[in-house]
């Protein structure tokens, strides 16, 4: 029963095989017929060569491998005949490869950490961002020390105890002081990260009614794949919208604002963010279509934008593009906005330029920006109105008939 | 009284088992090896599955990393392989994010949630308790069917026109409501949300099983203290997929509904394609919630199972008990309970009331404990242990580590106010593929390696062993470690190409370093793949106990057969870590062993206050002193 069990599994298997066989050629065909029929057959041709020179590559290095495997068991088997104890010790092997883990990986995070740890964000250009930077410090020495430690420990006991015929492993199966200690320090390291973690947290997002009031109003409105940025104007109000009344007053109305709020009037539309350092200023965020995320990484700020649902970001840029330039020692460098939440094909392709200044500069800046609503919107918004009102007229003179 | 009427169903499943081995009914291959309801042939099922969609995914992951290292190349054979979806040899966007997107719903769902629960719950689970099979085989030979075809219709959008599902393995609605949004969003995920409900649908089916085997078919004396810290894991495990996985469903029916019967459950105020929507009042961010009430436990329905594994192949090899076996069960309960109400921390930035923010900031960091109990008992099971590096061994320490390096950048994204820069960063990668990704992926294959001898009756080569985990722990930690460097530097993920940002330009060459990593570390799975193979047909011959563990599966014998023992079920008498026990002859005392045959290694605690054991013990004790003394 055994064997027949055995010609079974292994006739199944040589019957996948073949029909794999003829799966294969199928396929084969199918793509050499796509291959004519969609690409120049000349230029792919050297393609299964290369292949076959990969894969002959790759078989060299199985190769090789098998071979040292045989060579390392000829050799134990050597050791073994000549009367030595025991073979090669594997355990040992892979205890010092442990340690050697070890060293390395302690010595390739130091490196991380100067190397790549210096192409990181410049610190913030925003004040909470500060805080933040500060808490990501307090966490990063932690966690760091935890990661070291904990480690050495990992490593240096799979290194040195690993296994000796001669030993007898200790018998402890538990010690509640021990325990006691290692749950009640982390949960204290913890309650000290959540509490500073929670008053930043609050910091950042509870802002005051007069804080709201006084700061610059900018809309962001996400859409695919670009950004439409409206500045509040003289009235610092971004009017109301609605979404129905996008693509209106003869397609001029990309944004749906709604043409009976005045607010609307002296909004500005703006072609990149410029703020002034030092004041507050809020972001209301919106989106057309899909989720997209409002992101400045140099500020430290992200948000998402939700269609049908307002959010919102506010902070005050600390460092102006051109203090950044300096600090980061790169007269190219711009801080810019974009999309972190995945919103279709184009995603990674919807930067916006982001530009810090003085309030001078901001103010004549800001002289400069044209009103979002148009002579012509409001046109074609009169016009839709005196329609409307003859319609009204129309339907009553119905409506009495 | 409960053990009374446990007897009595075993007693009715041995006359059952040994009129099965009489010829009861006959075997065809049909019965045995694809409609098989005998729980040792559905978890090889699950694990061939499993490992099969696990390549799938990991070359996906291949595909998409090329692309991040070479923007600007142009790759003819990826034309040739994969057609319209790579013109001109580069890949085409939006293909790029169906490639991320069935790469995470494969390895989070297909592989790590089936592969490793389905493979290891269903073959350990009556193995290890001392059951003849599982509470309803039958179920448990339709939850592996839905699997499979849940992972057909899965793998068969690839075969579409408007290729796989492309909005990410979260599937934030409206992209992925809309079909004018993305192609991917067409028939591709219309095929995604009926593969998931398949797919809940199997799990479900399993967890119920696991749950009702565990509670009602342990055998004499196997009282809950005594299960091994798999069975706890898998328990907890499966109670956490039963009370989350049905969110799911429900969030999945009203995307349905939201998709395809004009309802607006998540979708509101949307302008597409030139046209506005009729859709109002509903909320992408319920959605979001619905997501992560599933999303979040499921992290730990993928990482309870491998603590699991790895704490019994840590403590046989070590030749140590478990240290703190009764931490490690209460930290498990915890985690479960904790996995509940942690899900905001997902959401921080979406727009959810800040103030919520706060409190799921301070319940993910209070799950940070149970966790850092279990590292550092896994650290003391070490300490001064004798430890035997089998290739299981090795990757049980591999998850060990990952699980600490992983564990630690989540107190930086639990925090809310780091999260704001960090969140869909390079960071949240590579935090989640260290913790969840790369931890449980060791666990499984410490899983395959450990108990390969059980479910195939052979042994796995040890020095390709060796070779697949150097090379895959190294090439792990070099993928995901410069990983949160990019992610510091606000690198977003899901980006196809960062060429539109010239500050990101500096990232190329750690993205070219990223990806030849990620290309050995496959290559190092074919040493594993072969190994896997050869072994089932040609590898030596195991005897029935090959790794000394004390646990009742190893008291099966190595021929399978249906209902597990040959004869009476085992009896336990004692917990499953008595390794190296002072005043023992050998190393290991297994669990079906009863204390009166090892009088002379007996603990005090080990009678759990039974006086008449405890003064036996002690008579004993002063009789032997005295031959001592004599």
């Amino acid at each position: 029963m055994k064997i027949s069990k055995y010609i079974n599994i292994k006739s199944i298997f040589a019957f996948v095989a073949i029909i794999g066989l003829f799966v294969n050629n199928l396929f084969a065909q199918a793509t050499t017929v796509a291959a004519t029929a969609v690409v120049d057959p000349e230029k792919n041709a050297y393609i299964p060569k290369m292949v076959t020179y990969y894969l002959l590559l790759f078989l060299l290095v199985c190769i090789v491998i098998a071979l040292i495997g045989k060579i390392l068991s000829v050799y134990d088997l050597t050791k073994k005949v000549q009367g030595a104890k025991e073979g090669f010790s594997w355990d040992k092997f892979n205890g010092i490869l442990f340690l050697l883990f070890l060293v390395v990986g302690l010595y390739g995070t130091y490196w991380s950490y100067t190397v790549q740890g210096a192409q990181i964000l410049p610190e913030s250009a925003s004040e909470h961002g500060v805080k933040i930077d500060a808490m990501f410090n307090v966490t990063l020495i932690i966690t760091t020390i935890v990661f070291v430690i904990t480690h050495i420990l990992l490593f240096v006991f799979s290194y040195k105890y690993s296994y000796n015929k001669k030993k007898k492993a200790h018998f402890i199966p538990h010690n509640d002081t021990l325990e006691k200690y290692w749950t009640v320090i982390p949960a204290i390291v913890l309650t000290i990260l959540v509490l500073l973690g929670f008053f930043t947290w609050r910091d950042i997002t509870n802002i005051s009614q007069d804080g709201i009031r006084n700061a610059i109003h900018i809309e962001v409105t996400g859409h695919q794949f670009a950004w439409e940025v409206r500045y509040g104007g003289k009235d610092n109000v971004n009017g109301r919208k609605n979404y129905k009344l996008i693509g209106g007053l003869g397609g001029l109305n990309s944004l749906g604002l709604d043409l009976s709020d005045k607010n609307n009037y002296d909004d500005l539309t703006v072609s990149e963010i410029v703020l002034p350092i030092g004041k507050s200023v809020r972001f209301t965020l919106g989106s057309k279509d899909v989720l997209h995320s409002f992101y400045m990484p140099h500020f430290r700020a992200q948000m998402n934008c939700v269609p049908g649902m307002a959010t919102s970001f506010q902070f005050t840029p600390r460092l102006t593009t051109a203090d950044m330039r300096d600090k980061v020692n790169d007269p190219n460098f711009n801080y810019f906005l974009l999309c972190a939440k995945i919103c279709g094909g184009s995603h990674y392709n919807m930067k916006f330029a982001v530009k810090v200044v003085s309030q001078k500069e901001y103010d004549k800046w800001l002289a400069e920006q044209k009103p979002l609503v148009t002579a012509a919107m409001i046109k074609s918004y009169q016009e839709s109105l005196a329609k409307k009102d003859t319609k009204v007229a129309d339907n009553k003179i119905a409506l009495n008939n | 009284m409960a053990t009374l009427t446990l007897n009595d169903t075993h007693t009715a499943h041995h006359d059952h088992a040994a009129h099965g081995d009489h010829g009861h009914h006959k075997e065809t291959f049909l019965n045995k090896y694809v409609f098989s309801q005998d729980h040792k042939m559905i978890a090889k099922q699950f694990l061939i599955t499993g490992i099969f969609m696990g390549v799938v995914a990991m070359t996906l992951s291949i595909l998409f990393r090329i692309q991040l290292a070479y923007p600007d190349e142009s790759f003819p054979l990826l034309e040739m392989l994969l057609g319209k979806f790579a013109p001109e040899g580069r890949l085409d966007p939006n293909f790029y994010l169906s490639l991320v997107t069935i790469h995470g719903t494969i390895m989070v769902f297909f592989v790590l949630t089936a592969g490793l629960s389905g493979t290891f719950s269903n073959l350990l689970i009556p193995l290890q308790l001392g059951a003849r099979d599982m509470a309803s085989p039958f179920m448990n030979m339709l939850s592996y069917w839905f699997f499979a075809t849940a992972s057909v219709i899965m793998l068969a959008t690839f075969f579409i026109e408007t290729g796989p599902a492309s909005s990410g393995w979260t599937i934030y609605p409206p992209l992925s409501a809309l079909p004018k949004a993305m192609p991917g969003s067409g028939l591709g995920m219309t095929m995604w949300l009926i593969s998931m409900v398949l797919f809940v649908a199997s799990s479900l089916m399993g967890g119920i099983n696991y749950v009702s085997t565990v509670l009602n078919m342990r055998t004499k004396g196997m009282d809950l203290w005594k299960m091994p810290l798999t069975i706890w894991a898998f328990f907890l495990t499966a109670i956490v997929g039963i009370l989350s996985f049905p969110v799911l469903v429900a969030a999945v029916v009203l995307l349905i509904f939201d998709r395809s019967f004009g309802t607006s459950f998540y979708l509101s105020d949307i302008y597409i394609a030139g046209q506005a929507l009729p859709n109002e009042g509903g909320s992408p961010v319920l959605w979001q919630h619905l997501f992560w009430f599933l999303g979040h436990p499921e992290v730990y329905i993928v990482l309870m199972p491998a603590l699991g594994i790895t704490s019994e192949v840590i403590a046989t090899n070590a030749r140590k008990p478990i240290f703190g076996y009764h931490a490690m069960v209460y930290s498990l309960i915890g985690i479960t309970i904790l996995s509940f109400i942690v899900w905001g921390h997902h959401m921080f930035v979406t727009g959810m009331n800040p103030f919520l923010g706060g409190v799921f900031m301070i319940t993910t960091l209070v799950i940070a404990v149970p966790s850092a109990v279990k590292t550092f008992n896994y650290l003391a099971t070490l300490w001064r242990g004798n430890i035997r590096f089998t290739p299981a061994m090795l990757f049980a320490i591999g998850l060990v580590s990952f699980f600490i390096s992983g564990g630690l950048t989540g107190i930086f994204l639990g925090n809310a106010a780091l999260d704001i820069n960090l969140h869909d960063t390079y960071f949240v990668v590579a935090h989640f593929h260290l913790v969840m990704g790369s931890a449980a992926i060791f666990g499984m294959l410490s899983g395959i390696y450990h108990w390969f001898p059980k479910m195939f009756g052979k042994m796995m080569d040890a020095k390709l062993g060796y070779l697949h985990f150097w090379l895959t722990f190294i090439s792990a930690y070099l993928v995901f470690f410069p990983m949160h460097f990019m992610g510091l530097d606000g690198v977003p993920r899901r980006y196809y190409a960062f060429t539109e940002f010239e500050s990101m330009s500096e990232w190329l060459s750690v993205n070219k370093f990223i990806t030849w990593s990620a290309i050995l570390g496959a290559v190092a799975q074919v040493a594993f793949l072969y190994n896997f193979v050869y072994s089932i047909f040609w590898g030596k011959k195991t005897v029935q106990n090959p790794w000394e563990s004390t646990t009742l599966e190893w008291t099966a014998p190595v021929e399978h057969l249906h209902g597990n023992w040959p004869g009476e079920i085992p009896t336990v008498y004692r917990w499953p870590y008595d390794y190296s026990k002072p005043g023992a002859d050998v190393d290991f005392i297994p669990q079906t062993t009863p204390l009166s045959e090892t009088m002379s290694s007996n603990l005090p605690h080990d009678f759990e206050g039974n006086e008449e054991s405890e003064r036996i013990q002690l008579d004993w004790e002063k009789e032997n002193k005295k031959e001592l003394v004599k």
